[in-house]
């Protein structure tokens, strides 16, 4: 299958590439930039005219539900969902159920997902078994069936014995560590930001130094250990100082924020709305301004969806009761868009936090268009709205923030190793 | 059916009245005034030989208690049942919530019983508006619902009936200096009484607790914060104290009852040196010796019982308010 994708505004962050150039695509992979090679002929033309071509988009959290949670969401639907919104790659974190602890299970996952016009999946594998803080799971095992670093997702590991023997053991085979940090006592039955609409709402509060006092620890640990770490979904000013700080003094650490906390503050919960019921929380003002800086500069590595599609009867409660996360797959190229828009940043460095930045998170050599690369690609209008909708979520997740409103920033086209998985209306798969 | 949010203040209708009561936060002074004045001759009721009043005949009001409470729910009961309204009580926490049913799903089944007043307490901050939400999503906003303490968050009608009683004894909130005294940070009481002062004018309103029983960015709320009880108690005309929850000596908040009392209190010597006409108020029920010494409690100073007449009435305006032929 040969693809043409013709008069298109080619973006390849990696390459510093930002030029209207044509793409040419042969047996999965890219074999012409601006010029076709030798006797190309096309079986399919593909016109790009007032679009963006760059790289398939890469997410480095995104929660496909299985297995265990079929009732929020499938494998399939969220496959749907992350092609209807240009991502080509994800990794899914352990928290499923049970969760990723066996290499049967994440054989299986595997498996399943490797469909032409699905997304490349990046199972995390769980660090301890059944996340439960306790004893190591069988990493070597767990690498070996494809899963691409260790985490805890949501859970934290208490003991920090345990702790320093799971980056230790990590680092022997130097297996990348991802770890959300907070602390699991300061934010104890917390639900909201401890801050001043905590204070107003009566709701419980998760303070910022949760987050920072974990992050001390994990990047000591890190020194200690030799392991490589990367902070999952930083939230506060504060502790993205202290990464800095930890980078500058020569540890290789990297780190990612969501879409969430780089739009959302405390505010936004407003009247109790559950889907701002987030972990972590959204923060005060000041610190989503710091994130917003921080990942224009580079000091923030990576923006993520931190995908987590919840049924509605996981909602519809108090905002204490209500299930955390926000579905995201197909708002991170919108968030993204908005966010570079606001910062007035050129596409190319928004789209390296989405494309080539995890791509060397990974330690994959993807998230380029340099001849050869594997096709994955993402053709989108960034004038063309994106309704945030019931009707226009794939995800079977329609739980977020966001909900009702429209942003400039629209899928036409995901290819998937040279194959169309998404032409703007339906999944091709 | 989604989950609807709100930009504007869900408790008012589209013309601006108020279709339920949830929190006094955002509320205008002209309605918190006209609550309180509503109540004024609902006080004279009581007084009557027929307490009853024909303004709710017909009418059902459901008390929702999804967490125990048998004085708040029995005021309000005395104040439906003086509106003529039909009162069914429910205490749900040994009901259905035991069974699963989720909070919505017991709202629509009550709702299916011709409700026109739900009165809700609930343990987690927000239930209640959830609650009207979920109503108005469903075209059924003509009943109405009244929160009758939701978590940490607000008690309404307990706030409203403080400042009936601060407007009964001290007539004009605008000179006033008047500290909320206790467990700040688990009260809703004072949520609701911090709104109101500000609402109503009062230029200083002071909070006094140790640092653990007060929440972060507790300033932002417009308060002035002391932890020392004799500098907070200062030259104040009103002292409002609060309950302290037995289990809120369980955790490491603090250390005993013995040494809560002693710092925070209510002693004759730490009230000495208040104004000397301020007046000493408590939502009940007391804990006599934890946060409130018996001789300030029965002394002249404390308007604690004329606070349970006046709650009544209050109750009865609002649901009058809302709900009223």
């Amino acid at each position: 299958m040969k693809i043409h994708i013709k008069n298109g505004r080619l973006i390849d962050p990696a390459s510093a590439t930002d030029r209207a150039l044509d793409l040419f695509i042969g047996a999965g992979r890219v074999v012409g930039i601006g010029t076709p090679p030798a006797g190309f002929e096309a079986n399919s033309v593909l016109d790009a005219s007032g679009c963006v071509v760059c790289p398939g988009l890469i997410d480095l959290s995104a929660r496909l539900r299985e297995p265990g949670f079929e009732y929020k969401a499938t494998l399939e639907s969220e496959m749907a969902a992350a092609v209807a919104g240009g991502v080509t790659r994800l990794v899914c974190p352990p928290d499923t159920d049970p969760p990723l602890d066996e290499p049967g299970l994440v054989e299986m996952l595997t498996h399943r997902a490797r469909h032409p016009g699905f997304a490349h999946v990046h199972p995390m594998g769980a660090l301890t078994i059944g996340l439960a803080g306790e004893r190591l799971t069988e990493m070597a095992e767990l690498a070996e069936a494809g899963c691409i670093s260790f985490g805890q997702a949501n859970r934290t590991i208490v003991d920090t014995q345990v702790l320093m023997r799971a980056m230790q053991y990590a680092a022997t085979f130097d297996f990348p560590v991802w770890l959300q940090p907070q602390d699991p006592f300061l934010g104890k039955r917390g639900v909201a930001h401890d801050g001043e609409v905590a204070a107003r709402l009566g709701l419980p509060g998760i303070p910022v130094v949760a987050e920072t006092i974990a992050i001390a620890a994990l990047v000591n640990l890190a020194r200690a250990t030799g392991a490589r770490l990367h902070l999952r979904r930083l939230s506060s000013a504060e502790g993205l100082a202290m990464v800095v700080a930890a980078r500058e003094s020569g540890l290789p650490i990297s780190c990612d924020v969501t879409i969430n906390n780089l739009h959302l503050s405390e505010h936004d919960i407003a009247w109790f709305d559950p889907h701002t019921r987030l972990d972590p929380p959204l923060r005060a003002a000041a610190d989503r301004e710091a994130l917003r800086a921080g990942l224009a500069s580079g000091a923030v590595d990576v923006l993520c969806s931190d995908h987590t599609p919840v049924d509605d009867d996981g909602k519809q409660m108090p905002f204490e009761e209500a299930e955390v996360g926000a579905t995201g797959l197909e708002l991170l190229l919108p968030m993204t868009l908005k966010w570079a828009a606001e910062m007035k940043l050129p596409l190319a460095t928004a789209l390296a936090r989405i494309t080539a930045d995890p791509a060397r998170v990974l330690g994959i050599d993807s998230g380029c268009l340099k001849l050869g690369a594997a096709a994955d690609i993402c053709v989108f209008d960034p004038a063309a709205e994106y309704v945030v909708s019931r009707e226009n979520l794939k995800s079977q997740g329609k739980n977020t923030p966001f909900l009702g409103k429209a942003f400039p920033g629209r899928v036409r086209y995901t290819l998937i190793d040279g194959r169309l998985a998404w032409d703007g209306t339906g999944t091709l798969s | 059916m989604s989950v609807t949010t709100h930009g504007g203040n869900p408790q008012l209708n589209r013309h601006g009245e108020l279709n339920h009561l949830i929190t006094i936060e955002g509320l205008p002074r002209d309605v918190l005034t006209r609550i309180l004045d509503t109540a004024a001759p609902f006080t004279e009721v009581a007084e009557r030989e027929v307490k009853k009043l024909p303004l709710l005949r017909g009418k059902s009001v459901f008390n929702l208690f999804f967490e125990n409470s048998t004085r708040t729910r029995t005021t309000f009961e005395i104040a439906a049942k003086r509106l003529s309204a039909d009162v069914i009580n429910l205490n749900i926490s040994t009901s259905s919530a035991n069974k699963g049913e989720t909070l919505l799903d017991t709202v629509d089944n009550l709702a299916a019983m011709q409700a026109d007043m739900f009165v809700v307490r609930h343990a987690s901050s927000g239930a209640p508006y959830l609650i009207a939400q979920h109503l108005a999503a469903t075209g059924r906003d003509h009943i109405h619902v009244v929160n009758a303490g939701d978590g940490r968050h607000a008690h309404p009608t307990q706030g409203l009936l403080d400042m009936y009683t601060i407007r009964h004894f001290k007539k004009d909130f605008t000179r006033l200096t008047v500290a909320v005294v206790g467990d700040i940070l688990h009260s809703r009481v004072a949520r609701s009484q911090i709104h109101a002062l500000k609402t109503l004018g009062v230029p200083e309103v002071r909070v006094i607790a140790p640092k653990t029983l007060l929440p972060a960015a507790v300033d932002r709320l417009g308060v002035r914060v002391f932890n020392d009880m004799q500098e907070g108690l200062r030259g104040v005309d009103v002292v409002m104290m609060l309950r302290l929850q037995n289990e809120r000596m369980q955790g490491a908040l603090l250390p005993s009852t013995q040494e809560f009392f002693k710092s925070w209190g209510l002693t004759p010597e730490k009230l000495a040196l208040a104004k000397p006409d301020a007046i000493v108020m408590h939502p009940g029920p007391m804990n006599r010796g934890v946060e409130i010494d018996s001789a300030v409690a029965d002394g002249r100073q404390a308007v604690i019982l004329p606070q349970v007449t006046f709650g009544i009435a209050v109750r009865m305006a609002v649901m009058a308010m809302l709900g009223g032929n």
